[in-house]
């Protein structure tokens, strides 16, 4: 535990779920509203009221089986979920000047106890004898697999990496979700059917003709490539480092490696991306953390909430700079900045950035972070037929999330650039249901998220 | 401040709040303490020839999380030694005289038994005798408590034979488990009744455990039904209250209000409907003697700021205002309004018409994606349901209407009067899945 700038201590562990007696006195502040706006917020739909409703009424089996039916992340979205802008965002009683519902913690109290050690939550369908395979075992996919599984279908899941969960595993800061809590999330959703393979990196290990050749679908899950380089002198210097390869390995390795005391971080970006990577530096113990970005502070992309936690850890925001260079012999001694001045908003509403010569001031640091956002994995999709991406790198989707070969469906951060973990989720599950009406011959009504 | 003293049938008290006969006035500590937090009276709890209890007695009702909103129980009259009693009545009367102390009693229908029971009360000192003619278990099968409330000549019988003998006002406790709370409180007066004190407990089995499968409270593996007390059960004693005190059979009889009387508020509503005083249990039960504090300032501070110098001034002032249906203004008519800038959009005003009611209030999400409602002016019936389910504040609430219409009650139209000066009520044609 470290103090923060407000002299309170803040966590490196996720906060404790709610107790029974806790969470029947909260189930019972819900107004139960019709046409609820939390249900509305939720990306995947859960009926909110109604799960809590069970709560109240000591149905937890039940208001589990409401949320996992919508959501079958609903034990790790109930962590990660910002649901300060989701759900919980949406509470009526914020105008009663009172407290939202805790809608997360309760989601955690009724999820908990059936997704870590409790039974399957659905019996698969009767089998369809159609097979799917599905690239990717992050939210997206695993949500795709359920889903199928559900409907009768096999899934077999390929994953390049040798532990499963994709960014719920390997990107979320740790005093939101530790890594095991998602793997053991992984394996009760495995428990309904699907078959993993880890360790399989599609395009290297399989080509993607050989798997459309076995399977009567595929669904495309990959998420995004790690961050480009800023391309300025001194990035190979030891100590620089994408974002989530940073959270990665703070994750992979033990705390008393894994600490930061003694270091100096610069983090580059201004997204919620970029205030993990500087929340985790302080819980880390890092003597001092600079969050450096482009624009102005009214710009940045991270959520306020998630801003305003960065501002109580003590994190330094330093805002119009731009790196020029990072300097050291080996490793990095420090971060050469300079001064923006900003111009007519663009296309995107925000203003242009001019770096001005002249302003260049530095920055005392050990460790330099980049989070300047994920780019798409170009060279895996050129060898998909009929698959496009965007000019951002985004996979091209419809709707239903069909790409343009009709046998491929894509959906997550591939296809949204970057969004959370229950945005994946829905996409993953509103895919696997258009491939079953599609395998079976049966249009869907249009629709999605 | 106000005089709250009270005074029923010539029992006084330094303020109207009593504890009620039950477990709270098992003992003379109890009492004693009691009267030291200010309580102004307490009825003994009820002696007799001593029982033997269940260990297992009491069960409640929750209600969203709120504890004992209504409380059961199958707990006897006094298991102590009547001489053990009456010495703590006479020692706690002699240490206490300016508070009140009523003695229940209940014994077997006999007339010298009850003949000796009020004498050996009388010479405690004590200022009156309840008679329990409401305890509605485990005593009304050995023919005593509600046994007896239940049938008016009994009830009569018996209260004539405690009067036969008694020199303090005698109180007669009824039964609410009775068709009519009014042939009860009629054969009480008949056989003499100073004052009447209702209600005693309803009837019930607060619910089952659902692992066991028995009803609680489990004594072992089997139950009984109990005694339904507490906040629950306040509109029935309040509707009982009010039955006798709009009975011209009744109506000079006074009535000490028992059944959910938990905040000052409570007591002001029975005192309103013509009770002279309220007798509290369960409320204690829960918190303890210390909410008579609030209970003093409370009422105290109504009748300061209605006015009112004393609880007297009270008593009574709503009972003419209860009528039978037939005499209710038909042409009264009021509609709901929603104060928009209050609206939080939970829709509970919708679905609850839309379902339950009449079908009188439209939704829609709204473009900044919350759910806006509308009265649907034309098909409000008045009804009240959409502002009793609104959580917020004085956000819906029910206008009176400018009619052309004169007054009219169903009465009048059974007697003659032109139905058609009743005003045009909402029709309610709607498709069937339309």
């Amino acid at each position: 535990m470290k103090p923060a700038s407000n002299g309170k201590y803040q966590a490196l562990e996720p906060p404790p779920p709610l107790t029974s007696s806790e969470g029947l006195a909260e189930a019972n502040r819900c107004l139960m509203c019709w046409d609820a706006p939390c249900t509305r917020a939720c990306p995947t739909h859960i009926d909110v009221p109604r799960f809590i409703k069970q709560i109240a009424t000591d149905d937890l089996l039940g208001s589990a089986r409401t949320i996992l039916s919508a959501n079958i992340l609903g034990a790790s979205c109930a962590r990660v979920c910002p649901t300060e802008v989701l759900c919980e965002g949406a509470c009526v009683l914020h105008d009663l000047h009172e407290r939202p519902i805790e809608i997360g913690r309760l989601q955690g109290l009724a999820t908990d106890p059936v997704v870590f050690g409790g039974d399957p939550i659905f019996v698969p369908g009767p089998d369809t004898g159609f097979r799917i395979a599905i690239v990717g075992a992050g939210p997206a996919g695993l949500s795709c697999a359920a889903e199928l599984t559900r409907l009768g279908h096999s899934a077999v899941i390929l994953d390049a990496a040798d532990i499963p969960g994709g960014l719920n595993t390997h990107g979320v800061a740790e005093y939101k979700m530790r890594p095991d809590t998602s793997l053991a999330e992984v394996e009760w959703v495995l428990s309904h059917g699907g078959e993993l393979r880890s360790g399989v990196r599609v395009g290297t290990d399989i080509t993607i003709d050989a798997l459309l050749e076995e399977h009567d679908a595929v669904f495309i899950g990959t998420g995004l490539a790690r961050s480009a380089p800023l391309g300025i002198p001194g990035e190979d210097l030891a100590g620089v480092e994408a974002a989530l390869d940073f959270i990665a390995n703070l994750k992979a390795r033990p705390r008393e490696e894994a600490a930061l005391e003694g270091e100096r971080v610069a983090v580059i970006g201004a997204g919620n991306t970029a205030i993990d990577a500087a929340t985790q530096s302080v819980r880390l113990g890092a003597d001092k953390v600079f969050l450096v970005f482009r624009r102005a502070p009214e710009h940045m992309r991270a959520y306020d909430h998630e801003i305003e936690k960065a501002l109580l850890d003590g994190v330094e925001l330093v805002a119009q700079a731009v790196p020029v260079s990072i300097t050291g012999q080996g490793a990095v001694g420090g971060l050469t900045l300079q001064r923006t001045e900003l111009g007519a908003p663009g296309r995107d509403g925000r203003p242009a950035v001019k770096a001005l010569d002249g302003t260049e001031f530095h920055l005392d640091v050990t460790r330099v972070v980049r989070a300047t956002g994920q780019v798409g994995y170009h060279d895996f999709y050129a060898a998909v037929p009929d698959v496009e991406l965007d000019g951002a790198g985004r996979v091209v989707v419809d709707e239903r999330f069909r790409t343009g070969n009709v046998r491929i469906w894509a959906g997550g951060d591939c296809v949204n650039g970057g969004k959370e973990v229950v945005n994946a989720v829905e996409h993953g599950k509103q895919a696997a249901r258009d491939i079953d009406a599609t395998l079976h011959g049966v249009a869907l009504p249009s629709g999605g998220d | 401040m106000a005089d709250l003293t009270a005074n029923l049938a010539g029992i006084e008290s330094p303020n109207p709040f009593w504890l009620a006969s039950g477990p709270p006035t098992n003992t003379g500590d109890q009492v004693a303490r009691a009267f030291e937090a200010g309580w102004g009276g307490a009825v003994w709890k009820t002696i007799g020839e001593p029982i033997e209890n269940t260990w297992s007695r009491y069960s409640s009702v929750d209600l969203n999380g709120n504890r004992m909103m209504g409380l059961n129980n199958i707990e006897l009259i006094t298991d102590r030694p009547l001489d053990v009693n009456l010495q703590e009545i006479r020692e706690v009367k002699r240490r206490y005289p300016g508070h009140a102390v009523v003695v229940s009693a209940m014994v077997e229908s006999k007339r010298e038994a009850w003949h000796t029971i009020v004498k050996q009360i009388e010479d405690t000192g004590a200022d009156g005798v309840e008679l329990n003619f409401g305890c509605p278990h485990g005593m009304s099968e050995r023919g005593m408590g509600s046994a007896i409330g239940q049938v008016p000549e009994y009830c009569s019988q018996i209260t004539e034979w405690a009067k036969e003998v008694a020199e303090t006002p005698v109180i007669v406790k009824l039964t609410p488990n009775i068709t009519d709370i009014r042939t009860a409180s009629r054969a009480a007066k008949a056989g003499g009744a100073d004052a009447i004190s209702l209600i005693n407990t309803i009837n019930s089995i607060t619910g089952v455990d659902l692992d066991t499968l028995t009803p609680r409270p489990a004594v072992g593996t089997r139950s009984s039904h109990g005694g339904y007390c507490g906040p629950a059960v306040k509109p029935i004693a309040l509707n009982m209250v009010a039955a006798i005190a709009g009975d011209p059979g009744t109506a000079e009889i006074p009535i000490s209000g028992i059944g959910g009387v938990t905040t000052w508020r409570d007591a002001a509503e029975f005192i309103l409907l013509g009770a002279t005083n309220v007798q509290v249990c369960t409320a204690v039960m829960h918190y303890g003697f210390r909410i008579v504090e609030g209970l003093i300032d409370g009422l105290g501070n109504y009748l300061d700021g209605k006015g009112l110098g004393c609880v007297a001034d009270l008593r009574a002032k709503s009972v003419d205002q209860v009528t039978d249906w037939q005499h209710l203004d038909l042409n009264y008519i009021i509609k709901a309004e929603i104060d928009q800038d209050k609206c939080i959009g939970c829709a509970l005003c919708y679905i609850a018409c839309n379902d339950g009611a009449h079908q009188a209030i439209g939704a829609k999400r709204s473009d900044e994606g919350r759910t806006d409602v509308w009265i649907k002016y034309d098909d409000c019936v008045g009804c009240n349901l959409c502002s009793l389910v609104c959580p917020v504040e004085e956000c819906i609430t029910m206008v009176e209407q400018d009619t052309e219409y004169r007054p009219l009650t169903w009465a009048e139209v059974e007697d003659g009067a032109d139905p058609s000066g009743l005003a045009p009520r909402p029709k309610h044609d709607l498709t069937i899945g339309g």
